[in-house]
């Protein structure tokens, strides 16, 4: 069953365009890996999927509904969708708890005693029981990055999107946000990942779709895609970054 | 190894040490000049004396200085009741400054055009036309006090520079702040109450801290429309006694409180660059 | 025609050295044969006319004239300059011979600055505006109204010593404020010299009038004007001889008269 569905997505700024008639079907509990070079337009499109830009044409379906209607708000759909993001974004002035129980508390209305034992589990779950009270500041890249995986876990998405999630950290500490995502995908999440771990991809997804100059060049399973590419630009990308 | 000595530096220590003694040494006697020179030079000047009876009267600063501290209790007090009303009105025009919304663009305008005109204008010209003038229209007592109008035309200025710094707080929390609330499902409001304005308030304390020393020091301004504070105290105290003195005992009282605070804003101004580097 | 002038240039420059060298100033002013008068700037009425002291229009140029007269300036030997309040009292070189601008006399800046003999005794009295003009003419009605007067005068110890009123009075920086206060409605009455609430009254308080007067004698320190000089400038003795003699020929009383009004009518205050 198609979960989210992209029918000829265009975005540009100003002149520039960025995604250039994008179309994608993501089944539901599928894991879909974006590759391509930096600026092939992975991250924008994840961008635009979560409403935090508005395409100029074409349209988005979350579970055959369009939630790119220009004027929709926003806010509801971006509840479903969540988002993590490369440089983590925690709010730094506040524990990791408090991070997690923000947006639950103020969009469902819900007190913090209601929130705890199902964050509590969260953290538990993602091993990071004994790092609730801490401040972003005093925890290690891949701790702040799981931090914010739960943080948007909290709002009981039906979709995440990963934007190039283990980019900025070390690479001792990839290991464990990628084991996450493994966690999260056993789970049955429909999940989305802008990615440069061509082997996390390729072991992991259901589906990679290889991006460039805003369009979709090539996609299929990983072991069609990375075995046996028919797009020429597809081969020359994957000599280089394998 | 051969070049370490018996105490077991490095010779790279031992010329540092050497370096830090000199230092030492050159900083101490030219200290210690220049006090000297004002001490014993100052004195020798023909005018001294009449500079010392008129400035650096003791007799005088005994007899005034409790004077120019009960006044100094006004000055306390209007600077009280002038800073949270600062505070609040100069965060709702900085907000004002910030709204997207084109219902509220009239707003926007009302926010630019406030900041630059009070910025523009001096102080002293704002207490007098608003101090003078408002009450001038005919208010009934106790309403035209000129304790009201006064603070209020110091709000108003304040709050424009305060307003300021806390939109360039506010701009200065990264976008992708603003990105990752947005993507949480937050709301517009929700995103600035609990997620901008937390951090840019933190960031900007040093700035208003140095707001609060300067506004401390203008509220002798509001002496202009009758207030006797201690800087109109001071007046009075030299008119009677034909000396400067009074003004130096109430420049006392200013940098006893005006000095610990601005060390203190440097201070947290140092602690936040260690943070930010 | 060119000896004719030589020679009466020669004439006047030996006149006029002649004349001072035989008088008490000679060599005592700032500029020999000149006499130098600061005035306040601008200068009010009723004490210099129209901002113009080189007319002699007005109290302290007409008392200034006579002065310079008897100490055997000509007229034209007069030299006005402007100077404010706080630059008078500093200490240090003045660029005045001697400073007319209603200065009270007091010890305290006596230590400071020399003083000659007054020239005019001031009584203080009450300018009221809106409710203070119902107020009761004695020292007890006087007790509840909002007082204001300008800081840097002798009204301010007569305020708090004499009257002491119920609320603490406002003080401002110069009549022009205290001024602006009355009209504002922030003051019910304010204390002047007579002169000046007089002058004040008429022209620029809308609805104002005097509600009375002290007698000079009611406070320890009435007020009393007169020529601010420099710390022992050998000039005073001469200002003092020109002043007493115009006293005794009764000159400066008429100069106070012609200029300074009748203040019958303003009510002692008991």
């Amino acid at each position: 069953m198609t979960k989210l569905s992209l029918r000829d997505v265009v975005k540009r700024f100003g002149s520039n365009t960025v995604c250039d008639g994008i179309s994608l079907d993501v089944a539901e509990g599928e894991m879909v890996c974006l590759i391509g070079a930096s600026g092939a337009g992975k991250s924008t499109l994840l961008r635009c999927i979560n409403l935090l830009e508005p395409i100029e044409d074409g349209e988005i379906f979350l579970d055959g509904e369009d939630i790119s209607i220009p004027g929709l708000d926003p806010m509801p759909v971006r509840r479903r969708i969540g988002m993590v993001f490369q440089s983590y974004n925690l709010f730094p002035h506040m524990t990791a708890i408090e991070n997690v129980m923000l947006a639950p508390r103020r969009v469902y209305k819900k007190s913090r005693q209601e929130l705890r034992p199902e964050v509590e589990a969260l953290f538990e779950k993602f091993g990071l029981a004994d790092r609730m009270e801490h401040y972003p500041d005093q925890l290690s890249g891949g701790q702040q990055q799981r931090v914010a995986i739960v943080r948007a876990l909290a709002m009981k998405p039906e979709v995440m999107l990963f934007d190039e999630i283990t980019a900025a950290l070390d690479p001792q500490l990839v290991g464990e946000v990628l084991e996450v995502l493994r966690l999260l995908k056993d789970s049955g999440m429909t999940m989305m990942l802008a990615t440069h771990e061509m082997g996390f991809a390729r072991e992991a997804a259901d589906k990679v779709c290889f991006l460039k100059d805003g369009r979709i060049v090539e996609e299929g399973p990983p072991s069609v895609l990375f075995e046996n590419p028919t797009d020429p630009q597809t081969r020359e990308f994957l000599a280089r970054v394998l | 190894m051969a070049d370490q000595s018996a105490a077991g530096r490095t010779r790279r220590q031992i010329y540092e040490d050497r370096l830090r003694r000199r230092s030492l040494i050159i900083a101490g006697s030219s200290t210690t000049i220049v006090v000297l020179a004002v001490l014993f030079l100052v004195p020798m000047a023909p005018g001294w004396e009449k500079v010392q009876k008129s400035f650096f009267n003791w007799d005088v600063f005994a007899k005034t200085f409790p004077g120019l501290l009960e006044a100094f209790m006004l000055d306390v007090a209007i600077f009280a009741w002038c800073a949270p009303l600062i505070a609040i009105l100069g965060l709702l025009v900085a907000l004002a400054r910030d709204v997207r919304s084109p219902a509220l663009f009239p707003l926007r305008i009302l926010g630019a055009a406030y900041t630059d005109i009070f910025r523009g204008v001096p102080v002293i010209l704002t207490v007098y036309l608003i101090g003078f003038g408002i009450p001038g229209l005919g208010l009934p007592r106790p309403w035209n006090s000129p304790y009201i109008w006064g603070s209020l035309a110091l709000i108003l200025t304040y709050s424009a520079y305060v307003a300021e710094i806390f939109r360039s707080g506010i701009e200065s929390v990264h976008q992708s702040q603003r990105s990752a609330a947005e993507s949480l499902g937050l709301s517009e409001s929700d995103t600035i109450r609990f997620v901008i304005l937390p951090q840019a308030i933190r960031r900007v304390i040093p700035a208003q801290m140095n707001m609060l020393i300067a506004l401390q020091k203008d509220v002798a301004l509001l002496s202009f429309i009758g207030p006797v504070e201690i800087f109109r105290q001071a007046g009075v105290y030299k008119s009677l006694l034909a000396n400067f003195t009074p003004y130096v005992g109430a420049a006392v009282i200013f940098l006893a409180v005006t000095i610990p605070a601005t060390r203190y804003a440097d201070y947290l101004l140092a602690k936040q660059n260690r943070e930010r580097s | 025609m060119k000896t004719t002038s030589f020679i009466s240039i020669v004439f006047a420059l030996s006149a006029t050295s002649a004349l001072a060298g035989g008088h008490c100033a000679a060599g005592k002013t700032l500029t020999e044969g000149k006499l130098t008068i600061a005035t306040g700037n601008p200068a009010y009425y009723p004490w210099v006319m129209d901002d113009s002291p080189e007319s002699g229009e007005g109290f302290e140029a007409a008392v200034a004239y006579a002065v310079a007269a008897e100490m055997g300036f000509a007229a034209d030997d007069v030299v006005w300059v402007r100077s404010s309040f706080d630059e008078a009292i500093q200490p240090g070189a003045k660029n005045f011979d001697m400073n007319m601008q209603q200065y009270s006399i007091t010890p305290e800046r006596d230590e400071v600055v020399d003083f000659s003999a007054p020239y005019y005794s001031a009584p203080m009295a009450v300018l009221v505006v809106g409710e203070g003009k119902n107020a009761e003419a004695t020292l007890e009605g006087l007790k509840g109204l909002l007082w204001g007067a300008v800081g840097t005068t002798t009204a301010v110890p007569m305020l708090t010593d004499l009257i002491q009123p119920d609320s603490d009075p406002l003080l401002y920086g110069d009549n022009a404020d205290v001024t602006a206060a009355m009209q504002a409605g922030q003051i019910d009455a304010a204390l002047f010299d007579l002169p000046t609430a007089l002058f004040l009254s008429a022209v620029m308080i809308e609805g104002s009038s005097i509600l009375g007067q002290f007698p000079a004698d009611r406070s320890d320190n009435p007020d009393q004007f007169g020529m601010l000089m420099e710390d022992g400038n050998p000039l005073k003795a001469c200002v003092d001889e020109a002043l007493a003699a115009l006293t005794d020929s009764g000159a400066l009383a008429e100069i106070e008269a012609k200029w300074l009004q009748d203040t019958t009518g303003v009510p002692l205050i008991d």
